[in-house]
């Protein structure tokens, strides 16, 4: 990567880019799962069952990871584009950077 | 440690376990060309600008670079060093150079001239078009306006003002490499030190050209321009500033 | 492109993204919640089942993911694959449509039935 990219804010704009990506092409699978409801609990389940496979458990956390990310990522940028300047551009990808993590701890533990 | 070396007359300038050369590799050619290897002897507090200067006097006087003042003025000879978008001279040599190596090129994003010179039109261009021109509403029959110094919009103002137009930033900024129509850096961060003028009488018109995928709404906060800008300026918080002095734009304002 | 265009899609992007922020906080609470003893479908619609509180959320988060996924895809189109003009156009309206329909669609099935 070139060198003038090697800080905090370009880092951010990557995971920020990429995770953004990552969602918007998962929405259609996820909307496409919570629609087989419309076949009844059964259907749901079956679909459900398949998530249980230890590859599909590790997808959902880099989700979960990911969605955090996005979200985290998504308050600095407003932070820093609609308030009033600040120093404080690396305290806020590293608090982006935390929530994240905090998220797929929390999600890790719960499942 | 048994064998501390002695330093001679002509070497006590040399920091100890440091090449006496450089080697160098300098961009000779235009958009196509190749790199040419140069050794240039080490000096203390030896700019980059140094290193250029001797090839050009004492190895090939055909290589082609661009400066001025060689004290941080007057923005004409930033390169691309080892990777990085630098004003050579103020840039030293301990610095930047990586095991003894010195990569040197003309900056990105722009056409080459030759060798080391860049053609800085798009880029000066680019300040047109974001209309980075002054326009005042009085004659020259009426008193001076006054601002204070310390009104929230003159140090605004103040804190962006003070480009030299080098191009490092542009060199440096991912969203003129993606999209060859964007303002860039230095560009819109002058317009903003215009739009903060409290006697511009342009600022309608300006807030339209700053606005838009080719303006203030294409930046993406990578803050390369603010890491790099030798001034120590930083566009982003120009940019971000541009960016909610034309939200009315989206809400309302009609374009010219 | 026009300037106004760009302006009202960047502030859309903006608006769009404080709805998200706070619909993701609520929805990572509920999948933290939620995957404690696993997932079961009877348990996801026993909260969501004539709910219209929940029915109410999702369509708004559903509409706001597809406007902003929309606007997003396209500037990444744009600078990462240089797709631009009216095909680009086109092609990001129609995501967002088919992710606000497929959306709707989830959100009829989980709250009404």
């Amino acid at each position: 990567m070139k060198r003038s990219r090697h800080h905090p804010a370009y880092w951010a704009f990557l995971v920020h880019r990429i995770s953004g990506v990552a969602l918007a092409l998962f929405l259609p699978a996820h909307f496409w799962f919570l629609g087989s409801a419309l076949q009844g609990a059964a259907a749901m389940d079956g679909l459900l069952r398949w998530t249980d496979q230890p590859v599909v458990i590790a997808g959902e956390w880099l989700l979960v990871m990911l969605l955090a990310a996005h979200l985290a990522g998504g308050l600095r940028l407003l932070a820093l584009e609609l308030l009033p300047w600040r120093e404080w551009q690396k305290t806020l990808a590293a608090l982006a950077a935390a929530f994240a993590l905090l998220a797929g701890f929390a999600f890790a533990l719960a499942r | 440690m048994g064998n501390v070396p002695e330093f001679s007359r002509n070497d006590r300038r040399e920091k100890p376990g440091l090449s006496p050369v450089l080697m160098v590799s300098v961009w000779r050619g235009a958009a196509e060309g190749a790199f040419q290897s140069f050794e240039v002897p080490r000096q203390p507090s030896q700019t980059v600008l140094d290193v250029v200067t001797y090839i050009q006097r004492n190895l090939d006087a055909t290589l082609s670079y661009r400066f001025a003042c060689r004290v941080g003025m007057c923005g004409s000879c930033a390169m691309t060093v080892n990777g990085t978008a630098r004003w050579t001279c103020r840039t030293h040599v301990d610095k930047v150079v990586v095991d003894g190596d010195l990569r040197l090129g003309p900056l990105e994003n722009l056409p080459v001239v030759k060798d080391l010179v860049a053609d800085m039109r798009p880029f000066f261009d680019k300040w047109a078009a974001a209309q980075g021109q002054f326009k005042g509403a009085k004659t020259r029959q009426e008193d001076f306006t006054r601002v204070d110094p310390r009104s929230t919009a003159r140090r605004e103002a103040d804190a962006a003002i003070e480009c030299i137009g080098c191009g490092v930033c542009y060199a440096s900024c991912d969203v003129v490499a993606w999209n060859p129509e964007y303002l860039g850096p230095a560009a819109l961060n002058r317009a903003w030190t215009l739009v903060k003028d409290v006697r511009d009488a342009g600022q309608a018109s300006r807030l339209v050209a700053v606005a838009g995928d080719a303006g203030c709404h294409s930046c993406h906060t990578h803050m390369s321009c603010t890491e790099l800008c030798p001034k120590g300026l930083s566009p982003t918080r120009s940019i971000a500033g541009l960016k909610r002095a034309t939200m009315k734009l989206a809400l309302s304002m009609e374009e010219p | 492109m026009s300037a106004r265009r760009e302006a009202t899609l960047w502030l859309a992007q903006r608006g769009t993204a404080m709805i998200l922020a706070a619909c993701v906080v609520v929805h990572l609470a509920t999948i933290i919640f939620a995957v404690r003893g696993g997932l079961t479908a009877a348990e996801i619609l026993e909260r969501t089942r004539g709910s219209v509180a929940w029915g109410a959320f999702y369509s708004v988060f559903v509409i706001a993911s597809a406007v902003h996924g929309a606007i997003g895809l396209r500037t990444v189109a744009a600078e990462w694959l240089g797709f631009r003009g009216d095909a680009a156009e086109v092609t990001v309206t129609f995501i967002g449509f088919a992710l606000t329909v497929l959306g709707l669609r989830a959100v009829v099935a989980v709250v009404g039935g």
